[in-house]
């Protein structure tokens, strides 16, 4: 009798996890068929390749498509190598003190604030203060400051993941701390480095309020950056709440789910390329075979 | 203790002492161990046979609050003097772990690893080392084929074998050995301590194990530790059929351990 209770109690919670499953991938994909079926019909090469003309009533996107792969990039120079670099030395290189849950604690809260209060930052900092100006170097710098906690949290994680014993079978032929790190450390966390690599791309993408009050939002073409921009973000935002064209904001929209969606796929390639990682990654897999009854 | 004669010594420690912070793992261990032979410790776990071990090549230097006293000579040098460069050292002093520990790389790069960042780049040479010191481990004949297939994926005894190729890529002269073969199968065991028996010809070998037979079958030298004390040290026949003291009978009769 109790063995039968036990058994339904586990069926009705299968039954549960099962809808949340279903509940979370059905919104994905209603979000996702949404945008595509609005946005997909106005789509042409002409679209993607073209001036905005009137303000974006018509024409294309082209420097808009350009000015997030600027922001993109810049902030991602500024945010990576600074964001490693902090990961590396409270993981490798400092030994769990006060100092670092100091640290760490800091870049947690850091993590929860809103994009536009970064953004208000920036506009005081660096487009007042330095005199930066709305360009496409003070945007990337909020948004370097801004996903610069993502990037070291997760950094940190993978490099505490790496097992102890591959630190000391490196250190016991001879090698230094910083050969270790180098050569045997880093390829390990690689993959956890590049998925923190990826959200922070996400996230800069996909940020608005920030980038509004940093960049500007001038629709020519950047050529350099020193110059404003206007981000695909940022564009389909002024023309939604501008009502300009809502046809054209659905447009650009699953231009950038589409980019998204690409950046993603080639992360993902990218990552099973790497020889050693395969290994792991077939153990986490052949770990995670389903159990049954 | 027995005087016994075997050779030079290669290592010495006088009154070496090692603490984790409060606690004081060795008592004052003062011990001679002769150049190409095996040297293997015993003792129950706890019984400060590793943290030996580990001073050896300074890599008790990571933990943190270690504290060392008394001295440890290798041929004649204080291993803990200031003007030891403890990465240096490790170079001549290698160590082969409890669990085999092959870097997540091909069974080539594993054996390349060490060769290259010692900075050799030609890649004969390298060609040259691997496949000289895969032979040395016993492994060429088993791996030849797979040497760009990840490590990860041999057996754990090929693993471990591979470890010790790592290691004598690096031409070190002490070969250390923490438990090599408590992860291992009986057949396995059987290959590393062959390759012990081997390689004892040309390095000098220390072992830690918890396997009596196994100290018999490879060592000539046996130490036996009992809460960080070195009780009893000299030829193994001799320990193992006629120990002096008489905490060492206990523990090989296997009144306790």
């Amino acid at each position: 009798m109790s063995l039968f209770t036990v058994r339904t109690t586990q069926k009705f919670a299968f039954v549960f996890l099962r809808m949340t499953a279903i509940v979370t991938l059905g919104c994905l994909a209603l979000i996702l068929f949404y945008i595509l079926h609005a946005g997909l019909p106005h789509i042409s090469l002409e679209f993607i390749l073209g001036f905005p003309k009137d303000m974006g009533r018509s024409g294309g996107i082209f420097p808009t498509i350009v000015g997030t792969i600027w922001l993109t990039a810049a902030s991602l120079v500024v945010a990576v190598p600074i964001g490693l670099g902090a990961a590396i030395f409270l993981t490798e290189y400092t030994r769990r003190g006060r100092l670092i849950g100091v640290i760490r604690y800091f870049t947690a809260n850091l993590a929860g604030v809103p994009s536009v209060v970064f953004g208000l930052f920036g506009l005081a900092f660096f487009v007042i203060h330095l005199g930066f100006g709305w360009s496409i170097l003070s945007g990337a710098l909020t948004l370097a400051l801004m996903i610069l906690p993502i990037i070291i949290r997760t950094a940190e994680e993978a490099f505490s993941a790496v097992p102890n014993a591959y630190r000391e079978g490196s250190l016991a032929l001879g090698a230094t701390r910083w050969q270790t790190i180098q050569k045997v450390v880093f390829p390990s966390a690689l993959p956890g480095i590049m998925t923190g690599i990826v959200l922070g791309i996400g996230r800069v993408v996909g940020e608005t309020a920030a980038v509004f009050l940093t960049v500007g939002g001038a629709l020519h073409l950047p050529a350099g950056i020193m110059d404003p921009c206007r981000p695909m973000t940022l564009h389909l935002y002024l023309l939604a709440a501008e009502g300009i064209s809502l046809s054209r904001a659905n447009a650009t929209a699953a231009v950038l789910v589409l980019g998204i969606f690409i950046i993603n796929t080639v992360a993902n390639l990218l990552l099973n390329y790497f020889p050693g990682n395969k290994d792991t990654e077939r153990q986490k897999r052949g770990g995670k075979e389903r159990i049954k009854s | 203790m027995n005087k016994f004669t075997l050779g030079p010594k290669k290592l010495e420690a006088v009154d070496f002492s090692v603490y984790y912070s409060e606690f004081q793992a060795l008592r004052q261990v003062s011990i001679e161990i002769p150049a190409r032979n095996v040297t293997a410790l015993i003792g129950p776990s706890g019984c400060g046979k590793s943290t030996f071990l580990r001073s050896i090549n300074r890599m008790n230097d990571l933990v943190a609050g270690v504290r060392t006293e008394g001295e440890l000579f290798l041929d004649g040098t204080e291993i803990f003097d200031e003007k030891v460069d403890p990465v240096a050292l490790r170079k001549r002093v290698g160590m082969v772990f409890q669990k085999p520990n092959p870097f997540p790389m091909s069974v080539y790069e594993n054996v390349a690893y060490g060769p290259r960042i010692h900075g050799l780049k030609s890649r004969r040479r390298l060609g040259e080392i691997v496949e000289r010191s895969l032979a040395q481990a016993a492994l060429w004949d088993e791996v030849k084929d797979r040497l760009h297939q990840s490590a990860l994926r041999l057996s754990g005894g090929q693993q471990q074998r591979l470890c010790i190729a790592r290691l004598l890529a690096v031409e070190p002269e002490i070969l250390l050995m923490d438990e090599p073969c408590s992860a291992l199968d009986p057949i396995s065991t059987g290959k590393i301590e062959e390759l012990v028996l081997d390689l004892a010809h040309d390095y000098t070998i220390i072992i830690v194990t918890h396997n009596m037979q196994q100290a018999a079958r490879v060592s000539q030298v046996l130490g036996f530790f009992l809460l960080g004390r070195l009780v009893e040290y000299g030829l193994t026949e001799q320990v193992m059929t006629n120990p002096i003291q008489r905490e060492t009978e206990d523990y090989l009769t296997g009144r306790f351990g």
